[in-house]
């Protein structure tokens, strides 16, 4: 039995070593708001926090987690950034959007206002393939509005 | 009464003649202009579910008791199964269902010791001959994915390795086609050419391109009873719908097809494909519910791909810029099976030359089959034909935009018909203040950075058509519900109905629900490709919504005493011009429980006329002439797609388009082993999609003007028009920036310097060589 914290509740689950964080989130807990797209730690889609530091669910192994606490987008459900990436309208098919918004919410937890070359920077993991790029940077840009 | 007429009806440049039943009154189109929701911005009716992760896409989808799938893809392009071993795998822990092809498992079913139920079962989409790297040849289903996997690492085959053809232009050679050439000619090429001032020649060439949207192809199928339940990351409901109850021998009642919310297509998921067809087969005999998706690398192999494309063109000219003659043969290296998409188009419709003649040649490669990708054939035509035209402007010495407009089809000049509308000229007009930053941008230029501006039109379909169809729910609360069984992919479409039938109820939009993504939860819907969403859904939406605000006026008018020409929708209450005023849920709520029930159909496209989608693309560019980077600091974008329903959905839209075209343009490329076919590039980090980083200022137009012609809304569809016209506009920028012809997709360095090389040679040769 594997204990897990998971946005401010303990799971125990029972996972073969081996098993990712991405997997046992979705599978074992039923959080399938984080997604698996490229399943090898190249897009970002299941991008997660463990103590507010975004990393890649996927190809993070859920034994190697501890003690940290794990932020799904579940537990950033009222985040403003939420409301701000649908006000900007930067979500289209909405697969990569849960791990853009945690990804963010990583960032501007430590930069409340940044500035349009830290957004890239700290966005460029979390690939669109819609596009919706333009549109996050606003979203960030604008979070608190 | 009901009247059956015969509609031409075009999805993705391919016509056919629909009938079609036509019943209720014609209604007017809504004046031009923003309406009280239609033509104004609004944020997603889903966003909220889709942003904190509690919108259900297939890859969410968890049934009870699901299996899980993987299979055996071919390692070689071409080769022949001499001798398939699944017996291991058959005997692994947890697996419940093994498919080979048909052939095999006839033959080897007697061999494997064990229990029958597991297999091997035939499936039709799996091959012991397989015509390219990455075909399905088995597949195990097992109680957990990384059973599948390890299961399937037991099957062993013995190959017999025979050599893949690869190239296009040797296809071509060999007669290895799928399909007739397809050729046009309108007046006369030779005598076009012959009248010509100047005649500019060059070869284009385009790359495969891989549609990687997020969410990879995948299918859950699971029995209930007599119907199978096909939970489904699709563009088109009802054509899995269709296609399975083919492939299973059942009635189309018996398939329910559900996809409501969808992480991308782009065209790789216009069909079924072969996961469906396992998922469905391993359902059947497992008794299971199972689950079949393709991991990002299988992805890459075997979805689909926009093919590579050979152009060789010529372009006469008089010294003023009228175009007398068009020529093309076009290439397309469609792969081991696919379409010959109409590379062919632009260069038939863009321009009102009277000289054109193209050939489309379609070229079956030991590649994977290409499938549609966001305006298929006109993104690489269009790149061919306007670099051409550019290269002839500034031989002429005549300005690009001026010589576009010069050579303006006012009409259809392939079939002689009119366009059901058309605005250019307008985006043109529009275009004057992004191009006239030229001399600006160059000034600003600072070595080894030249910097440029160059443009490119674009023209593409967009019509939609019939059938498609509707229904409207009002309910005694006083909301709506539109119910259709159509797909939202990801393009805003929810929110676009939404939007239609708050308008013509009468109701702000958070009183309108919209139902879709279920066959058996709403009428038939057209597919959400070519561009159609809008033009084919929308308009069966808006009649739809008029018939339930008919039957409220009329309720009305009864219950108040009115006159029904005297009564109107309005901010979810029934109004009376003598000022009387009620709730519409005091309406409604007279029937208790009652509904009102609207129905709408599509109706048909207008007689005789040609239905096109227009625009322009301006793009600014810095090259670095030493290590030949290049980067696109600036893209305008006009576009005329008639009445818009949500202009912040359409700037996504167009915003989107463009940045695929810029991976297309950039970075984007699918490399194969030479030796064997195979794709190489199959991870998101071997193939480089545009980041965040890669983008850059984007501004989006739109005439917004509606289509008088077509349909009650006026409305075409966007979703490929943006991503037309960009490569051709940033290849243009980089000769105005450099003098250098890019003449090859994508612009990677190595191409750069090439068309660097070239130019500086060129500028050492005798002028003049070249003019006819
Ligand atoms: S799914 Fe984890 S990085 Fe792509
Ligand atoms: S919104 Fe579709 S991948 Fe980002």
């Amino acid at each position: 039995m594997l204990e897990l914290r998971v946005n401010g509740g303990a799971f125990e689950l029972d996972a073969p070593v081996g098993t990712s964080l991405a997997d046992a989130l979705r599978d074992r807990l039923g959080l399938t708001g984080t997604k698996i797209a490229c399943n090898e730690g190249h897009c970002g889609a299941c991008t997660v926090q463990l103590d507010g530091v975004p990393i890649l669910s996927c190809i993070t192994l859920v034994h190697s987690v501890g003690e940290r606490e794990v932020t799904t987008i579940e537990g950033l459900r009222d985040h403003p950034l939420v409301e701000a990436f649908v006000r900007a309208d930067a979500l289209q098919c909405g697969f990569c959007t849960p791990g853009q918004i945690v990804s963010a919410a990583a960032l501007v937890e430590t930069d409340p206002e940044p500035d349009r070359d830290v957004i890239r920077h700290a966005m460029a993991g979390n690939l669109c393939r819609c596009g919706t790029y333009p549109r996050v940077e606003e979203a960030i840009t604008t979070w608190r509005a | 009464m009901a009247r059956l007429i015969k509609t031409e009806k075009e999805v993705e440049g391919r016509y056919t003649e629909q009938w079609v039943v036509v019943e209720e009154d014609v209604l007017d189109q809504w004046p031009a202009g923003a309406r009280r929701v239609v033509g104004r911005p609004a944020t997603r009716v889903d966003g909220l579910q889709r942003a904190r992760g509690e919108a259900r896409y297939t890859a969410d989808v968890q049934l009870p008791g699901m299996l899980h799938t993987a299979v055996l893809r071919s390692p070689h392009g071409r080769a022949r199964v001499k001798r398939l071993d699944v017996g291991r795998a058959m005997q692994a822990p947890g697996v419940r269902g093994v498919l080979t092809p048909r052939e095999l498992a006839a033959r080897d079913a007697a061999d494997w010791p064990g229990e029958p139920s597991v297999g091997p079962h035939a499936s039709e989409v799996l091959t012991c001959e397989p015509g390219y790297a990455g075909a399905p040849v088995a597949a195990v289903g097992a109680e957990t994915f990384g059973q599948a996997l390890a299961a399937l690492s037991l099957v062993r085959v013995d190959w017999e390795i025979l050599e893949p053809l690869l190239d296009g232009d040797q296809a071509v050679r060999r007669g290895s086609l799928l399909g007739e050439p397809r050729r046009y000619e309108r007046g006369d090429l030779d005598r076009g050419l012959a009248e010509a001032d100047l005649v500019v020649e060059a070869k284009y060439r385009t790359q495969v391109v891989l549609h990687n949207a997020l969410e990879t192809h995948q299918s859950v199928c699971r029995w209930e009873g007599d119907t199978l339940e096909v939970y489904t990351s699709t563009q088109w409901i009802w054509g899995v719908r269709r296609e399975v109850a083919e492939a299973l021998g059942i009635p189309a009642d018996r398939v329910r097809v559900v996809c409501e919310y969808m992480g991308g297509g782009f065209g790789a998921k216009n069909d079924a494909g072969d996961h469906t067809f396992i998922a469905a087969e391993l359902a059947r005999r497992t008794g299971r519910p199972v689950r079949c998706a393709l991991t990002r690398r299988d992805e890459n192999r075997a979805t689909g791909n926009r093919n590579a494309t050979i152009q060789r063109l010529v372009a006469g000219a008089r010294s003023d810029g009228t175009l007398t003659a068009l020529g093309g043969e076009f290439v397309n290296a469609v792969g081991y099976d696919g379409f010959s998409p109409f590379t062919s188009g632009p260069m038939q419709l863009l321009y009102g030359c009277p000289n054109v003649r193209t050939v489309d040649y379609g070229a079956q490669l030991n590649t994977p089959p290409n499938a549609a990708f966001r305006a298929p054939g006109f993104v690489e035509g269009t790149f061919g034909l306007e670099c051409l035209l550019d290269e002839l402007a500034a031989r002429l010495d005549v300005d690009p935009l001026e010589l576009r407009r010069r050579n303006h089809a006012d009409h259809d000049a392939s079939d002689e018909r009119p366009f059901s509308s058309k605005r250019l000229m307008e985006c043109y007009r529009r275009a004057e203040t992004h191009w006239a930053r030229r001399a600006e941008v160059r000034a600003r230029s600072e070595a080894p950075w030249r910097r440029g501006v160059g443009l490119a039109s674009q023209v593409w379909y967009g019509g939609g058509g019939p059938p498609s169809y509707a229904w409207v729910r009002v309910g005694p609360d006083g909301r709506a519900a539109v119910i259709t069984a159509m797909q939202d992919i990801g393009t805003g479409s929810r929110t676009a109905m939404a939007q239609i039938a708050a308008e013509e109820l009468g109701l702000p939009l958070d009183r309108v629900d919209v139902a879709l993504g279920d066959s058996a939860r709403g009428p038939y819907a057209s597919i959400s490709a070519g561009s159609s969403t809008i033009p084919s859904m929308g308009p069966a939406v808006r009649s739809a919504a008029a018939d339930a605000a008919r039957q409220i006026v009329e309720i009305a008018a009864q219950r108040y005493d009115r006159e029904e020409r005297v009564l109107s929708l309005r901010d979810g209450h029934v109004v009376s011009t003598d000022g009387g005023s009620w709730p519409l849920e005091e309406i409604a709520g007279l029937l208790g429980d009652g509904q009102i029930l609207g129905k709408g159909a599509r109706g048909p496209n207008p007689a005789g006329m040609r239905v096109l989608t227009f625009g322009v693309q301006v793009a600014e560019v810095a090259v670095d002439v030493e290590t030949g980077e290049v980067r696109v600091e600036r893209l305008a974008a006009i576009h005329d797609v008639g009445r818009v329903i949500n202009p912040l959905g359409a700037r996504s839209q167009v915003e989107g388009g463009i940045i695929q075209a810029l991976g297309h343009t950039l970075s984007e490329q699918r490399l194969l082993d030479p030796l064997t076919g195979d794709v190489l590039t199959q991870t998101l980090d071997a193939y480089k999609l545009p980041t965040i980083a890669d983008v850059p200022e984007i501004v989006v137009e739109f005439v917004d003007q509606p289509d008088t012609h077509l349909t009650n809304l006026g409305a075409k569809g966007l979703g490929e028009p943006p991503i037309v016209p960009t490569a051709a506009a940033i290849a243009n920028a980089i000769r105005n920036a450099t003098g250098a012809d890019v003449r090859s997709l994508p612009v990677s360095r190595e191409e750069m310097l090439r068309a660097l090389r070239e130019t500086r040679g060129r500028a050492e040769e005798p002028v003049g060589a070249s003019t006819a």
